[in-house]
Formats: C-alpha cells, sequence, structure tokens
C-alpha cells in the first residue's frame, strides 16, 4: 500500500515540476508496474505533455504580461524622482524672467514632420498621417517601397512627383519629437513654457525640408507664411521683436529667409530694407551649418557617412546583401537625390575655407585631445597644450591633410602633394556620355548611366579637395547638380555688390551675401564641440561588379595609429555632425565686426558647449551633450536662449552676450584667409 | 527488491527510512499528499490565471497579426457585400466633374469640439504639459476627476484664468478634425476637400478657446487678430482669392462677432476697415448655426441637464445623484460650466418676439407625429401644412421654456397663479450645521425661500429667463452682461451698438457692407429637438441642485411632443429649425435693417436619415448637429462653393420644414 502512495507521489510531482526530468525517467524505468497504474501512467502523462508544451507558453507569456503590467503601473503610480538637475524653466522662473520677445523656432533637415495629403492607392489609409517623424513608423515597414516612392520628389524638377503630396505638419507638434520619446524641441519648448510662453508668442516655422528653399516659397508659400507669422507675433506682443531659433540646416534657411523678405517682389517678399532691423532682435543658431558639412559630401557621393561604414566593417554583406531584393543604399541613394536640399549642405567656400591638397585650417588638431576632454575636465592651461601641441604638429610633415575631403586609398590621402599624381577633371568629362543599358535591375541611380571605365576614371583621380569635389558631383551625378546649381551656391564672393548676387541661389551661403541691415540685431552660433566629427573619407572601389550597385564606398579598413583616421574617416572636433570650422566661422570671423559681409555691424557671438556624455542610463540622453541634436537637451544651451528671449536684465546678460569657447576656432580662423 | 532500489534513487530525501515506526510514515505521507494538494492547488489558481492570461493575449496577438497581414480590400468588400456598395464620396465625385481649389476655407468650430491643452498647471496636473484636456481620449478624466474639473474651469470673477493655469487651445486642423479617436467632427470635410487639391496652404482651422467669452479670447490670446491675418495670408498667397468660411455650431456667432471686430476701430476692434469683409470673404457657410441661441444652453446654466441626462435619471434614478465616491457629478459640472463664459453666448435671444410668450409661439401647431409621415409631405412644400394647422385644440404653448409642472405647462395664461420671485428674499436658510464638502455652487447662496420663490413663479418665458438667471446665479449673470447681449435693438445706429457685447447677437448689429458675399444657412431637420421644458423642485437634500427636469411628464400617446419632461420641435437634435433658419429666411432676406447692403441669404436643410445599419457610423446622410459634418449632400455643397458655384448654382434655398411659416408668425420690424 505505501509503495503506491508512493508511485503517487512520484506520478504528481513532476506534473507539478515540469522541469524534473530526472524525476520523469526515473518513473519510466519502473520495472513492473501493476496494470491500473500503467495505465493512469499514460493518461497522466499525455497531460503532462501537453502542459508542457502549448500551456507552458501560454503560462509564460501570461507571466510576462502580467509582470509587464504591474510594472507598467507602478510606473504610472509613481513618478520616478530622476536626480535630474533643477530646470533651466524653473530657475529662470524663481528669478522673475516672464516671456518678453516671441520666440520663432526653425526645424532643420530630418527632424520635422511630414505628412500624405494625397497619395497613390498603395498607401491608402494615411491620409494626414506621418510619412516622416512621428509614431507610424509601423505602416512605413509594412510597405517600404510605397513609402520610398512617396518620400522621394521628382527627379527632373525637385517638386512633388505626379499624384502624390507630401506637406509639412505645421506647428508645435511639427519637431518637438522626432520620435516617440525621442525629443527634438519638446525639451526647450517645455522650458520657456515654465516661464510663461504658449502658442501666442511661440512658433514653429514649418517648411518641407526635402524641397531647395526657394521652392518651399513657390509650392507651399512658406516663406510667406513665416513673414506673416512673425509680423503678427511681433504686433499681438506688443510690438517686440522676435528671437528666432534655428537648428542645423534651419540656419541656412532663416539666412535665405532674411534675403528674401528684403528683396522686392517677384522673386522676394517685398518687406523692405529694414524688414529684418524692425522684426528680428536676435538669430540664435544652434549647431549652425554656416559653411556646409563634409557628411553632406560623402552622402551624396555615395549615401553613406561614418556610421553606415561602420556597420559595414562590422557585418560585412549585410547591408549590400540583396535578401528581399531590397537595395538599401541604393534606395536611400535615389530617394535622398531626390532632395534638393542636401545640396544646401555641400562645404561652401572652396579650398578657402576647407584647405587644399596641403593645407586645412584644422591642420595640427590632435585627433586624441577628444578623449582628453573627456577624461579630464580642461582648464585654461590645457587649452593652451593644446595649442602648442598644434604647432608642434603643424611642422610634423605628415600631418592630416584635411583639405583632401575624399581621397581614393589610404596612401593618397598622406602623400605629400608633389607625389600626387593628379589628373585634371576635365579629362574626366571625356568619358561621359556613354550609358550602359543594363536596365533590368530595379533601383536607378545616376551611377547607372556611366560605364566601368569613367568610374574607374574617377578613382583615378585619386584626391579631391572641397573645390574639385564640386567638379566630381558634376561629372558623377550631372541631372542632380544641375537642379543643385539652380538653387544653390558654393562660392565665395569677390564683390559682394556684383548684380549676380541679387539671384535666390546665392542667399543661404553666408559668403556670397551681405547680412541685412540691422545693427541692432544680435547672432550667436551655439554649437556642441568634443565629438569626433567627419571631416574627410577614404574612399575605395566597391568590389562588386553587380549592375545598379554603388561603385565607392568608404573604406572602412583605413586606420591610422594615431587615432585620426578610424573606418576610413579622418576626424575632427565638432558635435558630430557639424564640425567646428563651419559652425563657428562666421560668428568668429566672417561677419565679427564690420566686415563685407556683414556691412551693418551685427553682433555676433560664439557660444561653445563642451560635450559631456550622460552618466549613466536613467540620464537618458543627457543635460549636458554637445551632439548635433541631443544639445537641444542641453541645460546651459537652453538657458542662453531663454535669457535672450525674456530680455534679461544687463548683469545676468552680460554672460550671454560674450563668446564662450572651448575650441580651436579662433585659431582655425585665423588660418583661413578670408578677404573681410 | 527492485522497488527499494527504485524509491532511493528517485527520491533519496524525501523517502522515511524504512525503520521509521508505521504511523509516522504515514502522517509524512499525509503531510507530503498536503503539499501536493497545495501546490495543485497553485497550479489551479495564480497559475490558471497567468495560463488564461497568456493564451487570450496570444489569440488577440494573432488576430491583430491575421487583421494587420490582411490586405485592406476586404474589410471593404465585406462591408460592401452587406450594404450593398457604397456611394462615391463627394470629392470623388467632384474630382471625376473637375473641380479643382479654388477658394480657400477657414474653418471655425464650435463649442466642446475644439481642443484645449495644458500649458501650465498645478501639481496634480504634472507630466500632462501639452497634453489634452479636452479631446482626445479624456484618459485623464478617469485618472483624476478633481484636478481635471480644477483644470478646466475658469476664474468665477473674471471669466479668464484662474492663477497658475493656463489651458490653451490646440492649433491646426488636428483642434477639431476627431473630437475624440473614431468621432470625426471636421475630418469627412477635410478628407473630401483635400480630395480635390485642398491642403494646409488652403485650409485653416481658426482655432479658439471656447470656454472664453469671443472678446476675451482676443484679450488673453489675441485669437481674433491671429485670424485676421491668416484670412489675409490666405488670400495673398492663393493669388487674391477670397475665403469660405464655414463655421459649425457656435462658431457661427463667433464668426459674427469676428466679422464686427475686424471692421470696428483699434483699441476694441482689428482696425481692418469698413471694407474688409467685401475683400477678404466669398461666403459664409454656417452649419447648425444657434443664430438665436438654443434652449438647451438655458437647461445647462439652470440644472446643468439637458436631455441626455434627464433621460439618464429617469432610467436608472439615483445614479448621478448618489454620493458615492464622494463625487457630486452634476454640481461640478454646473460649477465648471457656468465659468464658461461662452455658454451664455447660447441663451435664446430675442425674447417672447422670437421665442414666443405665454399663449403662442412660432412653432405652434407643429405636429409631433413620427417624423418619417411628416416629411414626405414637406417635401412639396410649406403649404401643405396648412390642413394639419387647425388640428390642435391642445396646442403646445413653446413660449414657455421653462414652467414648474406639466399642468402649469398646458394651462391657459389667464389660469396661471405667478408670485413675482424677483424681490424674493435670498434667506440663507439652509441649516448652519449642513456642510456641503467640496463643491460650491450659487445655489446654495440662495437658500429655501429664494428656491421657492423661483418655482412659484410657474412659468417662465424667453423674456423672463433673463430674470431667473440673474436671480439664480447673479455672478454669472454679470459677467455675461459684460459680454453678451439677448434683446432685439429697435434701433440699430444708436451708439450703444458699437459697443462688443452686441456684435454677436444677429438682433443688435448689421451685417457687414460686403453686397457679393453669401451667407448660408447649412443645417439638419426631422430631429426632434429640445424646445422648452418642465420641471420641478428637486425632492434631495440641501446640497444638491434644487431644480430638475420632471423626467415623469409626458404627454399621451397621440402626442409625442412631451417626452420626459421635455417639450420636443423640428430641429437638428440640438438647435432649434427656428434658430437655425429664421435670420436666413426673414431677417437677412433682402435689404434689411439688420443687413443694410443686401447681402444674399440661402437656407440649405439636410432631412435626417438614420444609419441604417451599424456598418455604415454615423451615416452619410445625417442632419444630427455634429453628425451632419459627415452629410455627403452638405459636403458636396460646400465644395461647390469653396470650387467657385454661388448659391444659385446649388439651387438656391432647400427647405424641408416649416421655417418660412414659422418666421412669418414673427413680428419683427425689418
Amino acid at each position: 500500500m505505501a509503495s503506491v502512495l508512493r508511485f503517487r507521489k512520484l506520478y504528481v510531482e513532476p506534473a507539478v515540476r515540469c522541469d524534473v526530468g530526472e524525476s520523469v525517467k526515473a518513473v519510466s524505468g519502473v520495472a513492473v508496474p501493476p496494470v491500473e497504474e500503467k495505465k493512469g501512467t499514460r493518461r497522466r502523462g499525455w497531460r503532462r505533455r501537453e502542459w508542457n508544451c502549448v500551456d507552458w507558453c501560454c503560462w509564460a507569456i501570461g507571466y510576462m504580461c502580467t509582470a509587464w503590467w504591474v510594472l507598467l503601473l507602478f510606473y504610472d503610480s509613481f513618478h520616478m524622482a530622476l536626480p535630474a538637475p533643477e530646470s533651466p524653466g524653473m530657475k529662470l522662473k524663481r528669478e522673475g524672467l516672464r516671456p518678453l520677445h516671441p520666440v520663432v523656432l526653425v526645424p532643420g533637415i530630418v527632424t520635422a514632420g511630414l505628412e500624405l495629403w494625397e497619395g497613390r492607392p498603395c498607401a491608402d489609409g494615411l491620409f494626414r498621417k506621418r510619412l516622416w517623424g512621428g509614431a507610424s513608423f509601423t505602416d512605413v515597414l509594412r510597405r517600404p517601397f510605397c513609402w520610398l516612392e512617396h518620400i522621394s520628389l521628382d527627379n527632373e524638377t525637385g517638386m512633388d512627383p505626379p499624384g502624390i503630396r507630401v506637406r509639412p505638419v505645421p506647428g508645435l507638434v511639427a519637431a518637438d519629437y522626432f520620435a516617440p520619446g525621442y525629443f527634438v524641441w519638446a525639451v526647450l519648448i517645455e522650458n520657456l513654457a515654465r516661464i510663461g510662453y504658449e502658442g501666442k508668442n511661440m512658433h514653429m516655422t514649418a517648411y518641407d525640408w526635402r524641397l531647395s528653399f526657394q521652392n518651399t516659397e513657390v509650392r507651399d508659400q512658406s516663406l510667406s507664411r513665416l513673414k506673416s507669422k512673425i509680423e503678427l507675433m511681433f504686433r499681438t506682443n506688443g510690438d517686440k521683436k522676435v528671437v528666432v531659433v534655428p537648428h542645423s540646416m534651419g540656419v541656412l534657411y532663416f539666412l535665405h529667409f532674411m534675403k528674401w523678405v528684403e528683396a522686392p517682389p517677384p522673386m522676394g517678399g517685398g518687406g523692405g530694407p529694414g524688414w529684418c532691423a524692425k522684426h528680428i532682435k536676435a538669430i540664435m543658431n544652434i549647431a549652425p551649418a554656416f559653411l556646409g558639412v563634409p557628411k553632406a559630401a560623402s552622402t551624396i557621393f555615395s549615401a553613406e557617412a561614418k556610421d553606415v561604414a561602420f556597420v559595414r566593417a562590422m557585418a560585412p554583406g549585410l547591408i549590400d546583401s540583396e535578401i528581399l531584393g531590397f537595395q538599401a543604399l541604393e534606395h536611400v541613394m535615389r530617394v535622398s537625390r531626390s532632395w534638393d536640399s542636401v545640396m544646401s549642405l555641400l562645404p561652401k567656400g572652396g579650398e578657402a575655407i576647407w584647405g587644399n591638397l596641403d593645407w586645412s585650417p584644422e591642420e595640427g588638431y590632435e585627433c586624441d585631445q577628444v578623449k582628453k576632454y573627456l577624461k579630464s575636465f580642461p582648464t585654461k592651461q590645457s587649452s593652451e597644450t593644446n595649442s602648442t601641441d598644434g604647432k608642434l604638429g603643424f611642422k610634423v610633415t605628415d600631418s592630416v591633410h584635411y583639405g583632401r575631403i575624399i581621397s581614393f586609398s589610404k596612401k593618397s590621402s598622406q602623400l605629400p602633394s608633389s607625389e600626387l599624381e593628379t589628373m585634371k577633371n576635365k579629362d574626366l568629362a571625356r568619358h561621359h556620355g556613354r550609358v550602359q543599358n543594363n536596365a533590368s535591375c530595379g533601383v536607378w541611380t545616376e551611377y547607372d548611366e556611366m560605364d566601368r571605365e569613367s568610374i574607374r576614371a574617377v578613382a583615378e583621380n585619386k584626391v579631391y579637395t572641397a573645390k574639385t569635389f564640386t567638379e566630381l558631383l558634376h561629372f558623377v551625378a550631372p541631372k542632380l547638380m544641375q537642379r543643385a546649381d539652380a538653387h544653390f551656391s558654393q562660392g565665395l564672393a569677390d564683390d559682394l555688390d556684383d548684380p549676380k548676387y541679387s539671384h535666390y541661389k546665392y542667399w543661404s551661403n553666408p559668403l556670397e551675401t551681405k547680412l541685412p541691415e540691422a545693427p541692432e540685431m544680435e547672432i550667436y552660433c551655439m554649437y556642441g564641440v568634443g565629438i569626433p566629427t567627419e571631416r574627410a573619407y577614404v574612399y575605395k572601389l566597391s568590389p562588386s561588379e553587380r549592375c545598379r550597385s554603388i561603385p565607392y564606398r568608404i573604406d572602412g579598413s583605413a586606420e591610422d595609429d594615431k587615432g585620426c583616421l578610424k573606418g576610413g574617416v579622418y576626424s575632427v572636433d565638432g558635435d558630430q555632425s557639424v564640425p567646428a570650422l563651419s559652425a563657428g566661422l562666421m560668428c568668429a570671423k566672417g561677419w565679427r565686426g564690420r566686415t563685407r559681409f556683414n556691412p551693418s555691424g551685427i553682433r555676433t557671438y560664439v557660444r561653445e558647449y563642451r560635450h559631456k556624455a550622460p552618466a549613466n542610463l536613467l540620464e537618458g540622453r543627457g543635460w549636458e551633450s554637445g551632439a548635433h541634436v541631443d544639445i537641444m537637451g542641453n541645460v546651459a544651451l537652453i538657458e542662453d536662449v531663454m535669457r535672450v528671449a525674456a530680455g534679461a536684465a544687463a548683469a545676468a546678460a552680460a554672460d550671454v552676450r560674450s563668446d564662450k569657447i572651448h575650441s580651436d576656432i579662433m585659431r582655425m580662423a585665423e588660418r583661413v584667409g578670408l578677404r573681410l | 527488491m527492485p522497488t527499494t532500489r527504485r524509491r532511493k534513487g528517485s527520491e533519496p530525501q524525501k523517502t522515511p527510512p524504512e525503520d521509521k515506526p508505521q504511523s509516522e510514515e504515514d502522517e509524512k505521507k499525509g503531510k507530503s499528499r498536503k503539499q501536493v494538494q497545495e501546490k495543485k492547488r497553485k497550479w489551479s489558481c495564480v497559475d490558471s490565471c497567468c495560463w488564461l492570461i497568456g493564451c487570450i493575449c496570444s489569440i488577440w496577438w494573432f488576430l491583430l497579426f491575421m487583421y494587420n497581414a490582411l490586405p485592406a480590400y476586404i474589410p471593404q468588400y465585406v462591408t460592401e457585400a452587406i450594404t450593398g456598395p457604397m456611394p462615391d464620396p463627394p470629392g470623388v465625385k467632384l474630382h471625376k466633374e473637375g473641380l479643382k481649389v479654388k477658394h480657400p476655407v477657414v474653418f471655425v468650430p464650435g463649442i466642446v469640439t475644439g481642443g484645449l491643452e495644458l500649458w501650465e498647471g498645478h501639481q496634480c496636473a504634472d507630466g500632462l504639459f501639452r497634453k489634452r484636456l479636452w479631446g482626445g481620449t479624456f484618459g485623464e478624466v478617469y485618472k483624476r476627476p478633481l484636478c481635471w474639473v480644477d483644470h478646466l474651469s475658469l476664474d468665477n470673477e473674471t471669466g479668464l484664468d484662474p492663477p497658475g493655469i493656463r489651458v490653451r487651445p490646440v492649433t491646426g486642423l488636428v483642434a477639431a478634425d476627431y473630437f475624440a479617436p473614431g468621432y470625426f467632427v471636421w475630418a469627412v470635410l477635410i478628407a473630401n476637400l483635400a480630395l480635390i487639391g485642398y491642403e494646409e496652404k488652403t485650409m485653416y482651422m481658426a482655432s479658439y478657446d471656447w470656454r472664453l467669452s469671443f472678446q476675451n479670447t482676443e484679450v488673453r490670446d489675441q485669437t481674433m487678430s491671429r485670424i485676421k491675418s491668416n484670412i489675409e495670408l490666405l488670400v495673398a498667397t492663393n493669388g487674391g482669392k477670397k475665403v469660405v468660411v464655414i463655421p459649425h455650431s457656435m462658431g457661427v456667432l463667433y464668426f459674427l462677432h469676428f466679422m464686427k471686430w475686424v471692421e470696428a476701430p483699434t483699441p476694441m476692434g482689428g482696425g481692418g476697415g469698413s471694407d474688409w469683409c467685401a475683400r477678404h470673404i466669398k461666403a459664409v457657410m454656417n452649419i447648425g448655426g444657434p443664430f438665436l441661441g438654443v434652449p438647451k444652453a438655458v437647461a445647462g446654466l439652470f440644472s446643468a441637464e439637458a436631455r441626455d441626462v434627464a433621460v439618464a435619471r429617469a432610467l436608472a434614478p439615483g445614479v448621478l445623484d448618489s454620493d458615492l465616491f464622494g463625487l457630486q457629478t452634476l454640481q461640478h459640472i454646473m460649477r465648471m460650466t457656468r465659468t464658461w463664459d461662452s455658454t451664455m453666448s447660447m441663451i435664446p435671444k430675442g425674447g417672447d418676439t422670437i421665442w414666443g410668450g405665454l399663449d403662442w409661439a412660432p412653432e405652434e401647431g407643429y405636429d409631433c407625429t413620427p417624423k418619417k409621415q411628416k416629411n414626405h409631405d414637406a417635401y412639396h412644400g410649406p403649404g401643405n401644412q396648412t390642413e394639419k394647422m387647425n388640428v390642435p385644440s391642445n396646442r403646445i404653448n413653446y413660449g414657455r421654456i421653462i414652467s414648474f409642472g406639466k399642468d402649469v405647462a398646458v394651462l391657459p395664461p389667464s389660469k396661471i397663479e405667478r408670485m413675482d420671485f424677483r424681490d424674493a428674499v435670498k434667506g440663507s436658510k439652509l441649516p448652519p450645521n449642513v456642510t456641503c464638502p467640496d463643491v460650491w455652487t450659487e445655489y446654495h447662496e440662495m437658500g429655501w425661500g429664494g428656491i421657492q420663490a423661483v418655482a412659484d413663479y410657474k412659468v417662465y418665458t424667453a423674456g423672463s429667463l433673463l430674470d431667473l438667471l440673474q436671480f439664480v446665479a447673479p455672478k454669472m449673470m454679470e459677467r455675461g452682461g459684460t459680454q453678451f447681449s439677448y434683446g432685439i435693438s429697435d434701433n440699430l445706429d444708436d451708439p450703444k451698438y458699437q459697443h462688443y457685447k452686441y456684435w454677436s447677437n444677429p438682433l443688435e448689429t448689421k451685417l457687414p457692407d460686403a453686397p457679393d458675399m453669401e451667407i448660408y444657412s447649412m443645417y439638419g431637420v426631422g430631429i426632434p429637438t429640445e424646445r422648452s421644458y418642465v420641471y420641478k423642485i428637486s425632492s434631495n437634500a440641501e446640497c444638491h441642485i434644487p431644480f430638475h427636469i420632471d423626467t415623469s411628464a409626458a404627454a399621451g400617446q397621440d402626442d409625442n411632443c412631451l417626452q420626459g419632461g421635455v417639450y420636443l420641435t423640428n430641429g437638428d437634435e440640438t438647435v432649434p429649425v427656428l434658430s437655425a433658419g429664421f435670420m436666413c429666411a426673414k431677417g437677412w432676406r433682402g435689404k434689411t435693417r439688420f443687413n443694410p447692403s443686401g447681402i444674399r441669404t440661402f437656407i440649405r436643410e439636410y432631412d435626417h436619415a438614420p444609419p441604417s445599419n451599424l456598418l455604415e457610423g454615423r451615416g452619410t446622410q445625417s442632419g444630427a448637429h455634429v453628425d451632419i459634418m459627415g452629410n455627403f449632400q452638405l459636403i458636396e455643397d460646400i465644395i461647390r462653393v469653396a470650387a467657385g458655384a454661388t448659391g444659385e448654382d446649388l439651387g438656391g434655398d432647400q427647405v424641408h420644414s416649416d421655417i418660412f411659416k414659422w418666421s412669418d408668425k414673427i413680428r419683427l420690424k425689418l
């Protein structure tokens, strides 16, 4: 009897502890169990197996769900008391700051939302849903090709393709969050609201960042809209001038706007020469890309930048694989090349600014310095040592040639210029015109119209500087550049009074326009430093002979021992996207005092914010970040913006109205031989 | 022997040594069996729960996945298989006809439908910055109801923000496209306009804080300056084409106010000059406009209830009044809504002249028999109704907007004994030991004597209603008196009419001087609409609202006009036909003193046809106050006008109700 009971115990036990496999085995090893028991075993065993399989799954899922909900509930009911520093909004509110000047926010490229107004059948049900930014990226993943088709522009006109209307989202929601939880302007908006700002004295400029600047006016009248909004805010807030806060490409857009608004009507807004002086108090450029970014060059050339090259180095074949028939990079290239606005970010000013084969303003920049920044809090002394390092570096023969924005092979990027075998770009032109006719593969990029020979010829030319790179682009992407040339110019003006400079294509280039006549105005350049930023690239010919793949790619294997060259990319100081040179030069030199670019002597201030990575995960993207987008959450920057917007009292304002410099921008500026 | 070995092998720890006394072993077995049972029970309890949840979740996800994987056309196909082919939406139809964008359109949302978001709040509203407090999911209402009520109320004295709270209207088309997820307001119209090419640059939602009085939206937010600037921008950027304005519900009054404001000189007005409207506005297409107010607003202000609340109370007495959770729902609602000045813009205007006196009303003779039959007759025009005119011997006295007791509502005027309430002493006869927690309404200051006096007056017409409200809610009406006016002007040139409080009353203002403009009045008909109420004194304790709609009051079976204490007339469920149509049918028809430049007016009525089944949602032929925004016919009319058509092109008036007959009965000097 006792043994029978024990049997039972055995049988029941494993059912309870589902994982006790051994005991189950032991049971099956029973030699001569009674007959009824055997039956019982089988029946119970069957039930047991059921538990072990589907039910076990359900049970686990159930557990997880419940746990998740409980956690969620907890999270909801308890407010996480993060060890956050006091928000600048609270601090300044206690100081008694109130809203004074209306604030206009100008978002940059990529960060603002786009929504669908008319589309092809494949985009059914997406009417007025966001195609870019915001929550509905799930829809994108469900129909990637449809999505690509809708966010592309027409390759000829740079406007909407027929039958598709994608429009910018208006209002503050356009760019407060790029994706759920990923803030862009939200932190700034919230802090401004703390001291009393609201919809009536805060405006988010909505413009389609894919279009060239003048086309936003042609298609959507975005510039007229902005003009009318600024005039309205000026009027309804007791004739207080506005403070404009553009970010990234928005900086160029606003430059364009200032020229447009004062230009006479057919091409411009007809506001008259005093418009800016009357309506604008200050322009607080955040992470400005005044002189362009090298990243844009590599994006246009091969649709990749450091991040892509890095992924390729880590997992070769992943991006290039044709699984799912999705040639990711080729698609990206085709789409981004249809966006004219990318062209506005090409490096401007040519070799005078960005350096030539032998020379560059950043020369002698010590690449490890970035790490030093992060490790030890640099003092004035350390910046001095840096500068001496720089002088030393200047003498070193194998200093980095940042001026060579694109070089084919690492060797040519380091050789002295005398040893470079150069070939004139004009030679390239000869190859042009032969079209490959294998139109069987899906994606079309302009590279398909080049033959192998000319592709190789491009690589043989070895090294390109800012100036020759433009010529290179004309060669590899003639249609794109044709559109781009109608809307943007990358030159450096000799004579600003030349009547040709009244054309709109020069308006977004600070080196080819004068600032408006507004001596009271203030211009701030506020940007992060202390992050390695792409400056020049080492390229190689793409090994694959497949049709339709981009023939060039960044040589991810190129490294050097000094740390300047990593994964085929030479880095300098900057905010991860924009080098300090591009962000700071105009405020540090080009517009400083009365120059030919700034005839009325608008005061300029350089405000640099040293990057400090968030200490732990809880801090999210950090309060002291200097990265291109994350800087919008930088407490010091927000405070500066708010002090200017609230028209801070003289004592506090003196602090804002001064330079704050961590990088070598002033020394770099000296090296740039810009006639003022 | 093998048994012993097995025993040892399988569970050496648990097996007691063989030489232990039998009893002990039994005990142990018993214990372990108990343990087993406990474990078993555990399985059947927590784990089965988890199992169940897991099962449901997995199935749910699976279904969701299947649904998502389904091609989009299948649900539509199924729907069409059941209901028959759907008609083309008007946008598609008109796009095929070749209509294109022409005039920019401006939407003016009504009360309640516009979203409000938080910009600054008290501690309890942490984390709600720039989240919607009104519109959207209303999630916060359930999470922290008192906090929510606090934030949506305005200051009782000034009618502006309470200190430390800033709640602002949402801007852009999102402000009122959907009121709640899935409940469209403007979305259908917007989608259809987009089909013929409209987009953000040619459409503008004139959102404003609908809780404020109209002039205060300018004072606090400069809303009207904003609208002015936006309309000017729309005209300028669209090649000088004038805008088509589409106000809905209270937006109609707001836009009337705007038109006066924009032409008035600067300190009080917008300084646009006397031809601003003529230069910028092509047409005003009023949807469901309560030009002359709505009786519902009175019931709302008087006792925070209307028919819907009254029905709820009749069905489940005690729910709304219960003190469960310490939530005195109605009192809270009343306190909140009474701080909203805008509700006072919808108190019936024009007094007895328009709404009828003790013994007459323009609607009298209205046949309350089921609509279907009546509507068929109405197609033949208003003339046919004359036979029905002489039927009712027990006419309904619609003029008595509030009567205490059903008998009073039907008595001939000579037999009603009334006691004047105006001088009644508002004794604070509340027993001092009764403390009414939390909620404060002005009734608490009135005392029992005042309440009795109000009831003793028995009957209130539109004229005496104002006195009544003055009596029961003096503070509110004091605020209201500076913002709105409800009279009829004798002499419109009197300089006092330059004050902004008259601007939203069509009976006390002239239309702007814009002979090319057109005014449309578009509204649904064929739904019983609240017109007057039978009240009683609440039997409940002192802390409650002392007056209730008498839900037991109902007429006989042959007469459907009185239902649940509410007399019904024709309308769109909220606004009676009289209020929506009178101005366009008579007050502004031709050159009158209210319309000196002879702006053309058109009446477009839409007969209500309820959706035939659930799949149709809110219907494409609805005439209800909000659902009419999805009425295909109305949308078609709007699109045609926006694309350039005039009122004559649409076919002039389209009338189903007796509006012209009723208008004739109103003796208004024109």
